[in-house]
């Protein structure tokens, strides 16, 4: 995997049910989400994101995620080649499992962002002993 | 039938390359954006990654998204009025005991080679990578910058 060469994608635009209601794209991050025992971890690419300007929200197994950016560039630059848009970032997942919310944590690195769920002690696979006869 | 300019030219009567060239040169920006969706994006060379060029009096500006590329992963050179932007976005294995929802984010490498439109001083070339987003600025040779010429009155 480390060997092969990164291919371009285009961002997606957010395709929402809701409409907007502040101007601008709406862009939404790709994200890889793994789970082990104990947590549930969800890596999304935000760049142009402060940590600043993160909003998470999780509320009946309903997490959303966006981004606020930064204009990239001043107003006295003319364009003279535009492969990229640029605008916010949002996408919103259902999570099945329970979550602690008072242990949730997140952090921003390299426009990455790195939230991580703590499973709440309920949700916490057990393992059933099978007993042999 | 395709009506084609002609012009009185040195030799006689030849067509005009220019106006040729400039007509042909609106077409594809017109195909262009019609691919982009008419928002002014251009297709793209297809190599990663996306660059953003754009031009104030005294730089040139190139800027690239690069989330999760650390910065000492990326490699910046000049050569010729050519910016080579190399690196390798690296993904850190999570270990073997998690099992993956989503996993839409790549790791790789990348070289994308991309001509200038001015001569640039290289001595001065800076690049800074904030919250994933990658600028080059690149100084604009002297000869290159806009001069104002003042008229004078007699």
């Amino acid at each position: 995997m480390a060997d092969k060469d990164l291919q371009v994608r285009e961002k997606q635009e957010l395709q929402t049910e809701a409409e907007h209601t502040r101007p601008g794209l709406v862009f939404t991050p790709t994200v890889d989400i793994f789970e082990s025992e104990q947590e549930i971890t969800v890596l999304a690419d935000m760049p142009g994101v402060a940590s600043d300007g993160v909003t998470i929200d999780l509320h009946n197994n309903e997490l959303k995620i966006s981004g606020e950016v930064e204009p990239q560039g001043s107003e006295t630059e003319r364009y003279l080649l535009r492969e990229y848009d640029t605008g916010r970032f949002h996408r919103h997942f259902t999570i099945s499992d329970r979550i602690d919310q008072s242990r949730i944590s997140a952090s921003m690195k390299d426009g990455v962002l790195r939230l991580v769920l703590p499973k709440a002690e309920k949700a916490k696979p057990r393992r059933i002993e099978v007993k042999a006869e | 039938m395709a009506v084609i300019r002609w012009k009185p030219g040195f030799f006689g009567w030849h067509r005009d390359p220019f106006s040729e060239m400039d007509r042909l040169r609106r077409e594809m920006d017109r195909i262009a954006g019609a691919f982009a969706g008419g928002r002014g994006i251009a297709p793209g060379a297809g190599v990663f990654p996306a660059l953003n060029m754009s031009e104030d009096d005294h730089n040139l500006y190139v800027r690239a998204e690069l989330p999760g590329v650390a910065p000492e992963n990326i490699e910046i050179t000049t050569k010729e009025n050519n910016l080579i932007l190399k690196g390798e976005r690296k993904i850190a294995a999570e270990g073997e005991k998690v099992s993956y929802h989503r996993r839409e984010r790549d790791a790789g490498k990348f070289r994308r080679i991309i001509s200038l439109p001015t001569r640039v001083d290289a001595e001065k070339v800076t690049a800074v990578c904030k919250n994933g987003v990658l600028t080059v600025i690149l100084p604009k040779a002297a000869e290159a910058k806009p001069r104002q010429i003042a008229v004078e009155s007699q």
